[in-house]
């Protein structure tokens, strides 16, 4: 097999979800009742054999830091490989573009004598299988794979896309940077696959000639030089960009072909594991279309929505339509209606917390 | 190795008979509980909270399911560079190898794997108990009573008191007699075979009990009471917390019933006393709009579409629409079909139950399904 290292790359995320990522990266953003969104492409890599990954942070990244501890969740506390946790090494260039990350990284790509390099970002929610796009890759001839997807959501908003056109042959002609897309648009997933030694060529060559400050405006510079194949990705995927749609694709969670396509039709999906018991229903509680995490105890009513580990749920309270993160405490005859409860807010007993159309954010550890 | 203070001998080859064909594959100790956990997961996990991080387990009767739960030690911290657990199985060495024929034979026959350790106490512990108890108190009762063995006891109910190990102790809680299952108990306290011993001491009283062709070479029969008989400081240390010995069918339903309460005596999610176990990687459970879910406990995988009632759901269970579930333990991975009644029962790992059948009865039985058959016992 050949050796392939990983890179999830983190230095170009927007905050766009308000209180979420006031204090935290946008890949340690809890979701589905027990992840963190960079767990599906982490877990992606490591199912496809991929034992050595670099993270590319930029800032915030205490909580990512905390979640990944040593890699081992992820099988990746090896001596050969391993994972590799990358700040920015130069304190003057933090604000430039990711192409600096890969230069102060290149030692990590020559040293890992790997073969091929799969670039990759924190925040699809997805299961991907790269053995396979590494197999179309070699098949194709190509020096460098771009995966995307058709846009099938009409609400992305915000003109921090890059979209791709292909030739009949699935080749790109274009890839057009910072656009917002149109349903039907072909997005470019930040996945893409190439030669380790290709990478660092394009890296050492963009610092040189100070053309290019990211890694994608490297590669759209480029298309007419290297054969860049197109991967379509058939699967699920999110196009998470705003707290509106963070809540949209929380609750297609709550769709069982969603969540079997997810977590058992290709790889498990790992995670910090944090030993809660199994949860427990009272005999008061009421629940319905609901992800339950382990931890939880839960004397009301909770439909339509998703509790994440360690949450008590009082007799009485009714939880509408909302996600409520790990350690939450909600009071007996509270209710709670679309809303965000982030980590550790605690609602007094018969306090009302609602919102009629947009989800509410309530920020981290607030006590109502 | 650097010396240790406490070595743990965790005793895990037990059969289990009582529990008939749940242990068909695997040993008493690695019997699913509590919705998530082996029984064993308790002592480990007690080992772990109390600051004991070498621990010996002895297998014997079907050790692989144990010996690949276990691993490396390292859902329980027992990953160590210096300690850690390991998998004590019995072995062949150049005069021949036996299998282990009583509790000490056991821990005789790894003499050589405590003295690597130099340790001053050895704590002997079995696989089979569903309790939270922290040794490190017991450690500390042990040497301030300067004592030799010290045995822990339990209050049990009169009634019961014949089924057990009793001990008789004097104002002091010296234990002057044993008597293992009496007829007639003179106290009520039993043992709970958790012991602490003198390593000095164990180390001398297991090797003259090998002299003695007659032995057993059980800790209850032979060890503790040679050691009254000779006087040693032999003390008793009172528990109070939840304890359950899930021998038989009756007492594992009855165990996990108790975590029904709403408030139990064992607390599974005190963040001060975690119970750890092998994490099987499951997203969370999905409870549907048409299922009914109380007085439960369920874990990650498991996805619902029926009535649950007073039930516990390992990871990975499918209940189908229109079933209902209550008063019974479904183990991992059951997939149980649509229009299904199951009543008072407990379902093997992996079962798959198809749609309309009905399982169990509530004439007052428990009936085990397991390997394609149904058993039932008295409640």
């Amino acid at each position: 097999m050949k050796k392939v290292v990983g890179v999830i790359n983190l230095v170009d995320e927007k905050n766009t979800l308000s209180e979420l990522t006031n204090h935290r990266s946008f890949a340690s953003v809890p979701f589905a009742g027990r992840y963190r969104l960079i767990d599906f492409s982490l877990s992606n890599l490591t199912n496809a054999g991929v034992n050595t990954v670099a993270v590319f942070t930029r800032e915030k990244y205490r909580s990512l830091f905390d979640h990944l501890g040593s890699g081992r969740e992820w099988d990746l506390d090896r001596h050969q490989g391993g994972l590799f946790f990358q700040p920015p090494a130069d304190e003057e260039r933090r604000n430039s573009g990711d192409i600096q990350s890969f230069y102060e990284n290149l030692s990590f790509f020559k040293r890992s004598l790997s073969h091929y390099v799969v670039v990759t970002n924190g925040q699809l929610v997805w299961n991907v299988d790269f053995d396979q796009i590494i197999e179309e890759h070699e098949s194709e001839n190509a020096d460098i794979t771009v995966v995307y997807k058709p846009c099938d959501d009409p609400y992305t908003s915000g003109s921090h896309y890059n979209v791709l056109y292909t030739n009949d042959d699935e080749r790109v002609d274009r890839l057009n940077l910072g656009v917002e897309p149109l349903p039907g648009d072909n997005v470019f997933l930040n996945t893409f696959l190439m030669k380790s030694s290709l990478l660092i060529s394009l890296v050492e060559e963009s610092i040189e000639s100070g053309k290019y400050e990211s890694i994608n405006e490297a590669i759209a510079a480029n298309l007419d030089r290297y054969h860049v194949h197109a991967h379509h990705f058939g699967g699920y995927v999110t196009f998470i960009d705003s707290i509106e749609s963070y809540y949209r694709y929380s609750m297609e969670m709550l769709d069982p072909n969603v969540t079997q396509e997810l977590f058992y039709n290709t790889g498990p999906i790992y995670t910090k594991v944090k030993h809660e018991s199994p949860a427990k229903y009272l005999e008061s509680s009421s629940v319905s279309n609901s992800l339950i995490a382990n931890g939880c105890t839960i004397a009301g009513t909770v439909e339509n929505s998703i509790l994440f580990r360690g949450i008590r749920v009082g007799k009485g309270a009714v939880i509408k339509n909302s996600i409520i993160m790990q350690k939450c405490e909600i009071g007996e005859g509270a209710v709670i209606e679309n809303v965000i409860l982030d980590k550790d807010v605690s609602i007094s007993p018969n306090e009302r917390v609602t919102s009629d159309e947009l989800p509410r954010v309530i920020a981290k550890s607030t006590v109502i | 190795m650097s010396k240790k203070r406490c070595v743990a001998m965790l005793l895990a080859g037990g059969q289990g008979t009582r529990l008939g064909k749940l242990t068909t594959r695997l040993a008493k100790p690695a019997v699913p509980f509590g919705g998530k956990y082996r029984i064993i997961d308790f002592t480990l996990s007690n080992c772990s909270n109390s600051g004991i991080d070498t621990v010996g387990v002895l297998t014997q009767y079907q050790p692989y399911i144990l010996n690949s739960y276990i691993g490396i030690g390292s859902s329980w911290d027992l990953d160590r560079k210096n300690g850690g657990v390991s998998v004590l199985p019995p072995y062949m060495g150049q005069k021949g190898g036996e299998w282990y024929r009583g509790t000490a034979n056991a821990i005789y026959q790894n003499m050589y794997y405590i003295k690597q350790y130099d340790p001053e106490y050895v704590l002997v512990i079995s696989g089979d108990h569903i309790y939270k108890m922290d040794y490190s108190e017991m450690l500390d009762y042990h040497e301030q009573r300067d004592a030799d063995a010290t045995i822990a006891v339990l209050e049990v109910p009169w009634n019961e008191a014949s089924r057990f190990g009793i001990m008789n102790t004097d104002d002091e809680d010296r234990i002057v007699e044993f008597q293992e299952k009496p007829a007639e108990p003179k106290t009520n306290l039993a043992s709970m075979g958790i012991y602490i011993f003198n390593w000095k001491a164990l180390e001398k009283y297991l090797t003259e009990d090998e002299q003695k062709p007659e032995s057993s070479n059980d800790f209850g029969k032979d060890i503790i009471p040679a050691m009254i008989e000779d006087e040693k400081n032999v003390f008793a240390y009172s528990f109070n917390g939840y304890w359950k010995d899930v021998g038989t069918l009756q007492s594992l339903w009855e165990a996990n019933m108790d975590l029904l309460d709403d408030d139990p005596a064992l607390i599974l999610n005190d963040p001060a006393w975690k119970i750890y176990s092998v994490n099987p990687n499951q997203p969370p459970q999905y409870i549907a709009p048409q299922a009914k879910v109380t007085r439960s406990l369920v874990n990650e995988g498991c996805v619902v579409y029926g009535d649950v009632y007073r039930s516990v759901l390992f990871y990975g269970v499918h209940v189908g629409l229109g079933s209902t579930i209550r008063n019974s333990i479904i183990m991992p991975n059951v997939k149980i079909g649509a229009n299904v009644t199951i009543e008072n029962a407990i379902v093997e790992s992996g079962t798959v139950v198809e749609d309309g059948m009905t399982l169990g009865s509530s004439d007052g039985s428990i009936s085990l399904i397991a390997d394609g058959e149904i058993v039932s016992v008295p409640k």
